[in-house]
């Protein structure tokens, strides 16, 4: 798989910046302005170069060669969250996220060198090898758990403390199927495959198991493929698409020969980025089509489960929640309608919305790490949207997400639960299921 | 030298992070919503009144020109710094002042996007009626500059109906209120003169806005017509009837083919056009004027008359309507719009000349506009690619002003003049009249420091003005 990684590469050159910047999404933008008020940065700066618009300009502008895609290019771009909420207020249709990773291809990793080094070394190394991640997430759950971190929490330089306080606790057991096929329980509606995910399967075993337990009550027969690994999506959104294009093909060898009605994602990040394999490989003739397909395929779990109608008694769960819309899902996927149909499913359960539930939480993928500041103001005014739903609970299916809205709320409150939707469906489904044998 | 002098007295103003000079940072400063460019040399966002008035004192000794730029949304090149200079960005003043929900007033900062300000008073129903169809986006200081209206104009007039005062930094940097609170003060009315200047008179840092009682009732009908002049006659009709509806809109048959394309909301595709009429007031009120408006649309030969049921059915109505110029990029790449205005009257006249120029010059025209106020808008339909089409567009369009001139009506009718139309000016007013204007500007603004080379002719500016190469020409707004 490394061996594709060993040619020489062409990035920086000239040639290479042209044929990556001449892409037609550059000049569907008619100028319009419409996408200034929706964009989270623009909305915290007020300040052009931190608008879609903005941004797009930029790039037409490093295509015509008018100006060079230097660091100061690249600090505008990197400020961007790539939530893509541009894309839904576009009355053009423009698909800016497409601008923006063409961009990112340009200019690398974000980042002083050291910090470059490190995320090279994390899009080619780690994240294409589950087993690799697997090992690096026991380290730094000895690390946590023997006290260790206590000690160097406090020898540590203020900004790498803070990094290393928003470090989730890795939980004890990690996602690892009895079998890879689980079939469905009951009548048999759909025959379906999903994707472990690397940060899912590491630290959010029980949503993946939540996941399959209710897909598996809805009549699914789930396949869990060996072969997969990580979707690739971070290297995408961070300018290293080489090794993301060999991890997509990965995935798709390991699910489209399955057979399957659908390829289900409960993380929304990953799954914007499955969905949109076709792009990513649409110059390589042994897998443009196969992509293609691949994409047509993949669902979110919510939007599969809505489409195909839960069955089976669901029991109340008395709670308060507000929804949040993940950028990925909403702008990403346009799915909003089907999580909520779910949760609006579920006895018991109020939904009370929150301002600008689909504005980004500042998650952002590695976006935390990489643009602390503008990631904590983004943060800071969601966690006030919430506490003025005065519920108890946040829905937000999607990893990113959740890490970050469990930071916020104990760092700046208020001190609500942070569920994934398939959390929510399950316990519904559980406590059914409790009660039936009683 | 002096450049070096005004951006160190401008970082002392409003901070380092706010005064832009880097070409990374400017160059997106050199557009609006337009197609013009010019780049400018420094851009500046002062966050409150003090630094505006600081800046343009700063500027003053400089001798260098302001062009003051809201979100950038524009039709003209209004914020497009045609000689260079500073942009003033005053997107950073965007607070909500006070409410005054008795008086129904609101007092704002020139940054406040447009429905920002209808969406904090819903609650207590009310609203902010001028709604230009980039409210989503457009500033206010930006719709004071341009008198800016929207599809319910008709009924509740332009942006300067609802202004009654505006707090505005000159160019000597004083800060002055014109108008007030009170609806008629006293001597003449300088805010009236402000709104619509297009930032060549000063700098607003505060409007004091009229706030609207939200209407009990709404009623909406789609009438189709299989000839346009039958359309056209019954807007005529409509309005000669005495009925003033909140919207009276009309979109020709291959708007309505690009939107069934797009976004299919049941308009007949082999209708020649269609009327959508919106009535707004108390419900007996509305009940009567739409019967009147149905009967008017009969008589004149309407294939079919739909009144909207309820909320949803007439979201439906709308949906093809606001869809309209997003839908046109599906019949070809790119599209010119123009802004013409004819005295309702004339408007089954210039229809015909619309349609013998599109004929004449071998293009497709889709027309969807402001029907009640004879606020046209043709969407010339082309392909950048192919050679000399562009040219073509262009000299069409201009003939197409000229007609509207022609028939007693004028170049624009909510876009502005600004930087793309400023030569065309000449078709409405004499050397007189202009004289006059420009006595009035120099009355504010002595240097023309303001907003130079906007709104009159002038032989040529100093900055090079780029045409943005293979891209859509202005224009989403409609």
């Amino acid at each position: 798989m490394l061996e594709e990684l060993k040619q020489p590469s062409s990035i920086g050159s000239e040639s290479h910046r042209g044929a990556v910047l001449d892409i037609p999404e550059l000049y569907q933008c008619v100028h319009c302005g419409l996408c200034l008020n929706q964009c989270p940065t623009y909305r915290v700066l007020h300040i052009e170069s931190e608008s879609p618009r903005g941004r797009i300009h930029l790039v037409r502008a490093a295509a015509e060669g008018r100006i060079e895609p230097n660091e100061r290019f690249g600090d505008h771009l990197y400020l961007c969250l790539m939530c893509r909420a541009c894309e839904s207020a576009c009355p053009s249709g423009v698909k800016y996220g497409r601008i923006a990773e063409a961009a990112r291809e340009i200019l690398g990793p974000p980042g002083s060198p050291l910090a470059r080094a490190v995320a090279k070394f994390a899009f080619t190394q780690l994240l294409p090898s589950p087993q690799m991640l697997r090992t690096v997430a026991r380290l730094l759950r000895f690390y946590q758990k023997s006290g260790v971190q206590r000690v160097v929490h406090r020898l540590l330089p203020a900004r790498l403390q803070e990094m290393e306080a928003m470090l989730p606790p890795i939980p004890d057991h990690f996602f690892k199927p009895s079998s890879d096929l689980l079939p469905a329980i009951g009548e048999r509606r759909a025959q379906v495959a999903m994707l472990s995910g690397c940060v899912m399967s590491l630290l959010f075993a029980d949503i993946n198991e939540a996941t399959v337990r209710v897909l598996r009550l809805n009549g699914c027969d789930v396949l869990i493929p060996k072969a997969q690994g990580c979707c690739g999506a971070l290297n995408i959104h961070n300018g290293e698409t080489r090794m993301a294009k060999v991890m997509a093909r990965r995935n798709i060898d390991a699910f489209l020969d399955t057979d399957v009605d659908a390829i289900i994602v409960n993380a929304a990040g990953c799954g914007a980025a499955m969905k949109e394999y076709g792009h990513l490989l649409r110059d390589d003739p042994a897998y443009a089509e196969k992509a293609e397909r691949f994409g047509r395929l993949v669902k979110d779990a919510s939007e599969f489960l809505a489409g195909l109608g839960l069955i089976g008694p669901l029991s109340r769960v008395e709670m308060t929640v507000t929804y949040q819309d993940p950028c990925h899902l909403a702008h990403g996927q346009k799915v909003r309608a089907q999580p909520r149909a779910l949760l609006a499913a579920i006895p018991g359960l109020r939904v009370v919305e929150m301002d600008g539930s689909d504005r980004c939480c500042g998650s952002a993928g590695i976006y935390n790490l990489t643009q602390p500041e503008m990631s904590q103001e983004l943060l800071k005014e969601k966690m006030i949207s919430i506490a003025a739903t005065s519920t108890e609970a946040v829905v937000a299916p999607n990893p990113g997400c959740m890490l970050q809205l469990r930071y916020g709320a104990k760092r700046y409150g208020p001190p609500v639960q942070v569920f994934h939707l398939m959390d929510l469906l399950e316990r519904a489904y559980g406590a059914a299921q409790d009660s039936s044998l009683r | 030298m002096i450049r070096e002098n005004l951006i160190r007295e401008l970082r002392e103003v409003v901070g380092d992070r706010y005064v832009l000079v880097e070409k990374e940072d400017v160059i997106v400063y050199e557009q609006d919503g337009s197609i013009l460019q010019v780049m400018p040399e420094i851009v500046v966002l002062p966050g409150d009144v003090e630094q505006v008035s600081a800046v343009i004192k700063a500027a003053k000794r400089a001798n260098v020109p302001i062009v003051p730029r809201g979100s950038g949304t524009g039709l003209a090149g209004g914020a497009v710094p045609a000689e260079g200079g500073v942009v003033l960005s005053l997107a950073r003043l965007n607070r909500i002042l006070k409410f005054d929900l008795q008086n129904r007033i609101a007092i704002v900062e020139p940054g406040v996007i447009n429905i920002d300000i209808t969406k904090a008073v819903a609650k207590d129903g009310l609203f902010y009626a001028p709604d230009p169809s980039s409210q989503a986006a457009c500033s206010i200081g930006g719709n004071v500059a341009n008198n800016s209206g929207g599809p319910h104009t008709l009924a509740y007039g332009v942006t300067t109906n609802h202004v009654l005062g505006a707090e505005v930094v000159l160019d000597d940097g004083q800060v002055v209120w014109l108008g007030g609170e009170v609806p008629d003060t006293p001597g003449y009315d300088l805010c009236g003169v402000f709104v619509g200047s297009e930032g060549t008179m000063g700098i607003v840092t505060k409007a004091l806005v009229r706030l609207m009682r939200t209407r009990e009732s709404v009623r909406t009908l789609l009438a189709i017509f299989d000839q346009t002049d039958r359309a056209t006659e019954t807007v005529v009709d409509i309005t000669a009837a005495g009925i003033i509806p909140a919207a009276l809109e009309m979109m020709d048959q291959l708007t309505i083919e690009a939107v069934e394309r797009g976004a299919p909301c049941g308009y007949p595709r082999d209708a020649a056009a269609v009327l959508l009429v919106e009535i707004e007031g108390v419900r007996e009120h509305t009940e009567r004027a739409m019967a009147l408006v149905q009967s008017i649309c009969n008589r004149n030969g309407a294939r079919e008359v739909r009144l909207a049921k309820d909320e949803a059915d007439r979201q439906l109505l709308w949906k093809g309507r606001k869809g309209a110029f997003g839908a046109l990029g599906l019949l070809a790449p790119n599209y010119y719009v123009q802004d013409g205005v004819v005295p309702r009257g004339r408007l089954p006249e210039i229809m015909g000349r619309i349609a013998e120029i599109a004929h004449r010059y071998n293009l497709l025209i889709a027309n969807v506009f402001h029907a009640g106020d004879g606020n046209l808008h043709p969407n010339i339909l082309f392909d950048i690619r192919k050679p000399g089409e562009l040219d073509r567009v262009i000299e069409a369009g201009s003939e197409i002003l000229k007609a509207c001139v022609e028939m007693g009506g004028s170049i624009t009718g909510e876009h502005g003049i600004g930087l793309e139309k400023k030569d065309s000016i000449g078709l409405l007013f004499n050397n007189e009249d202009l004289d006059a204007m420009k006595r009035v500007r120099r009355a504010f603004d002595p240097d023309s420091r303001f907003n130079p080379a906007k709104l009159f002719p002038t032989p040529a500016t100093c900055g090079e003005v780029r045409r943005q190469p293979a891209k859509i020409p202005a224009g989403l707004w409609i």
